[in-house]
């Protein structure tokens, strides 16, 4: 596979390797895989009474050989098949997507916007839709929490440019703000859904004014030690966070007042009653769905417009050059700060959702991994893509959802998603990084 | 002060092992520009494969402890480098030159990859080893205060002292390390001028993976328990202390992982040790404040 990507990427006209360097690639690639194994698969270490001692398997050193020698022959026929086809057909394939420059104002492609529309309409309807059970709408739901979220960080990662490694801190503060609020002081739902974000805000800039000044990397690197750090305060400060316990028996979201249960406790109508519905619990499953849609299209309407607007044209020109924003008089610090506190805000508000759905929270739902997973989703759909960030999503979180059986070699096959996808399409899945706005014609001129 | 002196021994050991592997963070990071956050992953293998190895010396009878180590050290580096030689061909190479955040996610997937590997090859149990190397010497500071210095404790101290010279004399005095700090420095200009820079990159994985074997070996001996989550958080403290050094300087690595290595024992040693990560951390955010390049980096100058 890599032998026809680089021959392509250096743009040699004819590269066809014959069947014996094949054979000699893919042998050598089993060879390799084989020696890898060894040590990993081929020997097990058993714990047991006696101490520590091994345990032999060496026929899976000589499938992980096997194996690796068939696909990767496989990928070289199939590559060789494909190879001059592809070669006739796109001019070079460099593995930087070639940018075509829009004329004018960029606008958003039809089929995209339609495409869209398909998606909001299909997601209003899913909770009627005869195959829709209970299951179905909950695992919407999760993975609509995950779409906010990566529409969140597209904020910040996307338009702004700031990389951050530390977002799921942010999701964290707002799932915590809702569950200590309403424990401690009875504070509904409605009422902690802005103030969990404005907090989630608050911690957004907390972190931020020190940080922004620092270049790519480094942010990225202290946002992922700010990550850390909640969770390991979470993790420590018993009285108020509950430690690795958590914090159990959140109160759950009420349709504006009226709950769903069966009786009502304080005497008053329940969601059931008031509509004259037969009791059943899929009614909160539902709410809860519609609740994360509307949040997660708010979030959506938002960045749709904020690009429009100057700060939103800040934040693209803040990403592309840092240099000739501040020669033309916008404030960077002001500028990124803001782009992390609105990114910070929307993570707020779907943690909150995330601890009224759950019912209970610990510091073990907010790993690194998390903040891996949504930062994933964001590059792969293809940073600053909307609709490629629903798709990402869906092919991250949706799919290995499906196969939580498999719960060992569903985070192999993550993973291996994640390098694999980079791979076919470093950009992402669909690669939208056009600034809204470009002066097309003095980009041409300057090249 | 024997306290004091104990929690220095203890920091300068656990320093060593983070600057070793803060070695390969700070390489990788000086020649491509990608943070290798699988680097941490190739840590745990180290130590993995170390364990396995001591294992498989106790079967066939090599218990002379020295040869033993030797052995273990030769077989864990050559292991753990094929590991980082397969992982940057696999999943770095083909990304080179392309969107600057693709070899990131990439890395990302690679570690999730290989720590649920581990996970799934070698159980998610934690993996006790009894202790191979014993004793030590007590040293006595005034009356009635002793600390204890073990001969682990030096073994780590003086591995990575070697391993340090030897290093710094292929980056410094070799035809490698020349070709290493011409590709560093361009590129582009490097392989105008002959040097096979797909070779010197697979070169720098391969010496960064080996260290990063030691370290996952002194880890094991040093500690005596291992999972397949060990990775993650040293991988995180290390890549912290390459910065904390100047990413991309190499005497940097080992200074930022000494300090790192340093304040958590002491941190851990007189304030709290659920905070010691906290604390790291924090010292990271105030250098990065106050000296945005590290320790001994050099300011970077930005281009147009």
């Amino acid at each position: 596979m890599t032998t026809t990507t680089n021959a392509a990427a250096a743009g040699q006209h004819s590269y066809h390797p014959s069947l014996i360097t094949m054979l000699k690639d893919s042998a050598a690639a089993g060879i390799v895989a084989a020696l890898l194994a060894l040590p990993l698969l081929g020997f097990h270490l058993l714990d047991s009474a006696q101490g520590l001692h091994l345990d032999y398997r060496f026929p899976l050193v000589l499938w992980a050989g096997v194996i690796v020698f068939a696909g990767r022959f496989a990928l070289s026929l199939a590559g060789a098949a494909i190879g001059h086809r592809l070669r006739a057909g796109k001019k070079a394939v460099s593995p930087v997507a070639p940018l075509d420059i829009p004329t004018a104002i960029a606008k958003p492609k039809p089929w995209r916007k339609i495409t869209g529309w398909v998606l909001v309409a299909v997601a209003l309807v899913l909770p009627f839709l005869p195959f829709a059970d209970r299951n179905l709408v909950d695992k919407a739901t999760l993975l609509l929490i995950y779409v906010m979220l990566g529409w969140g960080l597209n904020i910040v990662v996307g338009l702004a440019g700031l990389l951050d490694l530390g977002y799921v801190a942010f999701y964290a503060v707002g799932a915590y703000s809702y569950a200590i609020l309403s424990q401690h002081y009875g504070v509904s739902f409605w009422v902690c859904l802005p103030l969990a974000g404005l907090f989630s805000a608050c911690f957004g800039m907390a972190l931020g004014f020190p940080v922004l000044r620092l270049r790519g990397d480094y942010l990225a690197i202290v946002t992922l030690g700010f990550g850390e750090i909640i969770r390991v305060v979470l993790l420590n400060w018993q009285d108020f966070t509950g430690g690795p316990n958590g914090i159990a028996d959140i109160k759950r979201p009420s349709f504006f007042g009226l709950p769903f249960s069966a009786v009502s406790l304080d005497g008053g109508k329940t969601f059931s009653q008031f509509f004259g519905l037969d009791f059943s619990p899929d009614h909160r499953v539902t709410f809860l769905y519609y609740l994360i849609l509307v949040l997660a299209l708010a979030t959506n309407l938002f960045t749709l417009r904020i690009r429009k607007l100057p700060i939103g044209r800040a934040w693209e020109a803040l990403r592309e050059d840092e240099t000739a924003c501040r020669s033309l008089g916008i404030n960077p610090t002001k500028t990124k700060l803001s782009a992390f506190a609105i990114g910070a805000m929307f993570a707020g508000f779907a943690g909150s959702f995330f601890a009224t759905r759950q019912g209970f929270i610990s510091p073990e739902s907010f790993t690194f991994i998390e903040s891996a997973i949504i930062l994933a989703i964001v590059v792969l759909g293809g940073m600053g893509s909307q609709i490629g960030i629903v798709l990402a999503a869906v092919l991250l979180v949706g799919l290995p959802e499906w196969f939580r059986d498999l719960q060992l070699y569903r985070m192999i096959a993550f993973g291996g998603a994640m390098v694999l996808i980079m791979l076919w399409r470093p950009r992402g899945l669909l690669s939208s990084r056009e600034p809204t706005i470009l002066l097309s014609d003095i980009k041409e001129a300057a090249e | 002060m024997d306290y004091f002196l104990q929690q220095l021994i203890n920091g300068l050991t656990l320093g060593a092992i983070y600057g070793l592997i803060a070695i390969g963070y700070t390489m990788v990071y000086g020649i491509i520009g990608m943070i290798n956050f699988a680097h941490g992953e190739i840590y745990m293998i180290g130590a993995f494969v170390s364990m396995i190895g001591f294992l498989i010396l106790g079967v066939l009878g090599i218990t002379y402890i020295p040869l033993a180590l030797a052995i273990v050290l030769i077989v864990a580096m050559v292991f753990t480098s094929a590991y980082g030689w397969a992982i940057e061909r696999i999943a770095y190479r083909p990304l080179r030159g392309s969107f600057k955040l693709a070899p990131l996610i990439s890395a990302i997937g690679v570690s999730i990859v290989l720590q649920n590997y581990v996970q799934i090859a070698q159980g998610a149990k934690v993996k006790p080893l009894p202790p191979i190397i014993r004793g030590g010497f007590d040293i006595a500071i005034a009356e009635g205060q002793h600390t204890n210095l073990s001969y682990l404790q030096i073994i780590i101290v003086l591995l990575t002292v070697v391993l340090m010279a030897v290093f710094t004399w292929i980056i410094t005095r070799t035809p490698l390390g020349r070709a290493q700090r011409a590709t560093e420095q361009d590129m582009t200009m490097a392989s105008l001028l002959g040097v096979n820079v797909d070779r010197i990159i697979s070169a720098t994985f391969v010496i960064g993976a080996s260290l990063a074997a030691v370290a996952g070996l002194m880890v094991t001996l040093y500690y005596g328990v291992i999972d397949f989550y060990i990775g993650f958080i040293a991988g995180m403290k290390a890549f912290t202390a390459a910065v904390l050094g100047g990413i991309g300087s190499l005497p940097g690595a080992m200074l930022g992982g000494l300090l790192i290595g340093l304040i958590e024992a002491f941190w851990s040693g007189y304030f709290s040790i659920e905070y010691k990560d906290v604390a790291a951390f924090s010292i990271l955010v105030l250098v990065l404040i106050f000296r945005p390049t590290g320790l001994l980096g050099r300011p970077e100058i930005e281009k147009v």
